[in-house]
């Protein structure tokens, strides 16, 4: 078995220029809007096309309650063709906003990690603000069992 | 190209039409079937310069064992109707297998009972040891020997020792790679304890250190085969932490991780790979949607399933290799490689009739030390059936049957469950159950015989929940296994409808009654996932019930009705 914590932690100096020039974290969307609410709030009607955004996410949660979700999306990140922020939602849990990631032409690349949890089996969908004013998204079924019996 | 029906031929003809009866086959084969000789199963023109040979869910059977194939095995989504989910006559009719030949004895579930008396016992890894030994002395460089995993855990000794015997007799085989699944449940700490001191590689390019999520583990081992540049990449089971006890390995993430397997196999083709290998414990049908999303794969050697084919499924340029379980064979694939390309192969599903293959004697008495400490336990008789006992199949198989007997017996309960599992051994009518047996169908780090008190709701959500395991009809959301088995309780399933609706008329078959989803019932149970499960362990559940019993006899179960196949 080889150990690559300390790889990673070798790592930090990228990683943190990252966080510092990157997305900015904001709070989940209250409690109130469903995750059509929130996307159509996001969007203002707008269309997300599926395309250009990867969202991934384990098929199968492990663990429901801290599953990991990454997305990246596909953009020259240029002063004038940038993606400007990426919304995630869980569209089955009570609160289905997870979170809003904001990233500017500074970012370099837009794509983040972050862990939540999930009451049940749902879509996690992430939907991308592009500076043009377009809309992609993503869409993955991460399904949470209750026993399995594998073998 | 050379085809199974080859070797076949050098079976003694048999007789035309054969009756689907126990006994018009036995009569069949009184008329003359014998099993070929062991140069006839050795046989194969060699091909190319690579020879992979596999070997899979051995599930630590170090001697020959009986082992029926299923009679069941129902196919969803873009899998239905293909192998491996084609079973008995329709198996031997697809790949033109004579009914009553050595080959449907050890392929398909028909005429279980009568061929199994003709053909004898079939694996023991001395005999695995001549066949590969007899390919190496052949093939000389040109061999790389994988496992597919599913090899410390399923016997008696493989438990009271930790997995020490089969690390001993498999490293004196010096296999050039393994990936994992079971292997795991010995807890992380016995894994890495076994792994530092491994003369191999131990390869899982999906198993993940879960709190910083990256690689935990070795992914790809680079091997000079023939002159050729072989990358093997591990897979390991991706559901461990789902399907078996995620506390025994708390600090791991698996997965399936495509987007992984693809870098893997772009990081090999870039390093001058020419061949590339998935060491896979993904499940057949994972490993087919895999193979048709992933590019650059030239075979893929399947577990986790336990199906065996006598063909290669191919998808795309991929071959997709099943090589059954249990020691029961050993497949062989020549590969011919050239400019980074596979311009041919010839492949062989070895079947290892323990009768006809000579046992190498030193990897015998390899066997023999690591059992010696343990025989007379291994030996001592619990009880005698009149009935077959088997475990394959996706409803139920008696062996089950007999252990939700036994829970519902000895832990006095309304309902019992018994896991899905697709290891453990077949016991033929008139055979004694020793203790050995019993622990072919049980044997685990984590037995205990749960008794508790459950709804029928919760009962209903456990049913639907491990359906989906096995026919949610996108291949990633399964996690292979079959259904769980269930005493005391009839259900209808059907398995064409999404979770949640598939299983209906849950019944008591005491009383006929329905099961009520807010009424509570005891519940008896084994294998449970969650820590802090309490209870003894299932084989002396299963030892008392038989040592009182004596002499047991399982009729087929037809509490389970299936639709939607």
């Amino acid at each position: 078995m080889h150990m690559t914590r300390r790889q990673a932690l070798g790592l930090g100096a990228g990683a943190a220029a990252l966080i510092v020039a990157g997305p900015v974290l904001t709070p989940a969307i209250a409690a109130g809007p469903t995750a059509d609410e929130a996307l159509k709030a996001f969007t203002g009607g707008a269309e997300a096309k599926a395309a250009k955004v990867t969202l991934s996410t384990p098929e199968i949660a492990e663990n429901g309650n801290t599953v990991p979700v990454s997305f990246s999306v596909e953009s020259p990140m240029t002063s004038d063709n940038h993606v400007t922020e990426v919304m995630l939602l869980a569209d089955g849990n009570p609160r289905p906003g997870v979170a809003t990631f904001r990233f500017s032409d500074m970012s370099g690349e837009a794509s983040a990690s972050t862990r939540i949890r999930l009451a049940k089996t749902q879509n996690i969908v992430a939907v991308a603000k592009m500076s043009d004013g377009s809309f992609y998204m993503d869409k993955k079924l991460v399904k949470v069992t209750i026993g399995g019996c594998g073998g | 190209m050379f085809s199974r029906r080859e070797f076949l031929q050098a079976a003694v003809a048999t007789s035309a039409i054969l009756g689907t009866a126990g006994m018009g086959s036995w009569r069949a084969l009184a008329a003359g079937q014998r099993l070929m000789s062991e140069a006839d199963l050795l046989k194969f023109p060699s091909l190319g310069n690579v020879s992979l040979v596999h070997l899979t869910d051995i599930h630590a059977q170090l001697k020959p064992i009986y082992f029926r194939e299923p009679s069941i095995n129902v196919g969803v989504g873009e899998a239905k109707g293909l192998p491996p989910h084609v079973t008995g006559a329709d198996f031997l009719k697809l790949y033109n297998i004579k009914p009553g030949s050595p080959d449907a004895y050890a392929l398909s579930s028909e005429d279980y009972i009568a061929l199994a008396s003709n053909y004898g016992r079939m694996g023991g890894i001395d005999r695995i040891a001549t066949v590969l030994n007899s390919i190496r002395a052949e093939r000389g460089d040109k061999v790389l020997f994988l496992d597919g995993g599913d090899t410390w855990q399923g016997s008696y000794t493989s438990f009271k020792t930790k997995a020490a015997d089969m690390v001993e007799v498999m490293n004196s085989l010096k296999p050039d790679a393994m990936t994992s699944h079971w292997e795991f449940t010995y807890g992380i700490d016995r894994v890495k304890e076994i792994v530092d001191d491994l003369p191999f590689a131990f390869l899982g390019g999906n198993i993940f250190d879960s709190e910083w999520e990256e690689p935990a583990f070795e992914s790809t081992r680079m091997f000079e085969a023939g002159g050729v540049k072989v990358a093997v990449i591990g897979q390991a089971f991706p559901y461990l932490p789902v399907a078996n006890p995620r506390w025994m390995f708390p600090k791991l993430s698996f997965g399936i991780r495509e987007e992984q397997v693809q870098k893997n196999v772009d990081a090999a083709r870039a390093d001058g790979a020419g061949l590339v290998v998935l060491l896979s414990h993904n499940g057949f049908d994972v490993d087919r949607k895999m193979a048709g999303r992933v590019s650059g794969i030239d075979v893929i050697l399947t577990g986790h399933t336990h199906d065996a084919l006598p063909e290669p499924v191919i998808v795309g340029k991929t071959l997709l290799i099943a090589s059954g379980s249990h020691g029961k064979f050993l497949s062989r694939v020549d590969l011919n490689v050239q400019d980074g390309a596979v311009k041919g192969y010839r492949y062989k599903l070895i079947p290892i009739f323990s009768d006809v293959i000579t046992p190498h004697k030193e990897t015998g008495a390899l066997v023999d030390k690591v059992r010696a400490p343990y025989e007379k336990d291994l030996a001592t008789v619990l009880g005698k059936t009149n009935s077959l006992l088997y475990r394959r199949g996706n409803f139920n198989g008696t062996f089950d049957d007999l252990i939700c007997d036994a829970l519902l017996a000895e832990r006095e309960a309304d309902i019992s469950l018994s896991p899905g599992f697709r290891w453990g051994t077949t016991v033929l009518p008139d055979q004694d159950i020793t203790v050995e047996l019993l622990h072919n169908a049980t044997s685990m780090t984590y037995p205990q015989a749960y008794r508790s008190k459950m709804t029928g709701k919760l009962v209903h959500d456990i049913l639907e929940d491990v359906a989906d395991n096995l026919f949610n009809p996108d291949p990633y959301y399964q996690q292979g296994g079959d259904m769980v088995r269930v005493g005391g309780m009839g259900y209808r399933i059907d398995v064409g409808k999404p979770i949640g609706s598939r299983i209906t008329d849950m019944t008591l078959l005491k009383s006929g009654e329905k099961v009520d989803p807010e009424k509570t019932y005891v519940v008896a149970g084994w294998a449970s996932v969650n820590e802090g499960a309490e209870g003894p362990p299932i084989w002396d559940v299963v030892s008392n019930y038989l040592t009182r019993k004596k002499t047991i006899s399982v009729e087929p179960n037809t509490s389970v009705i299936v639709e939607g196949v």
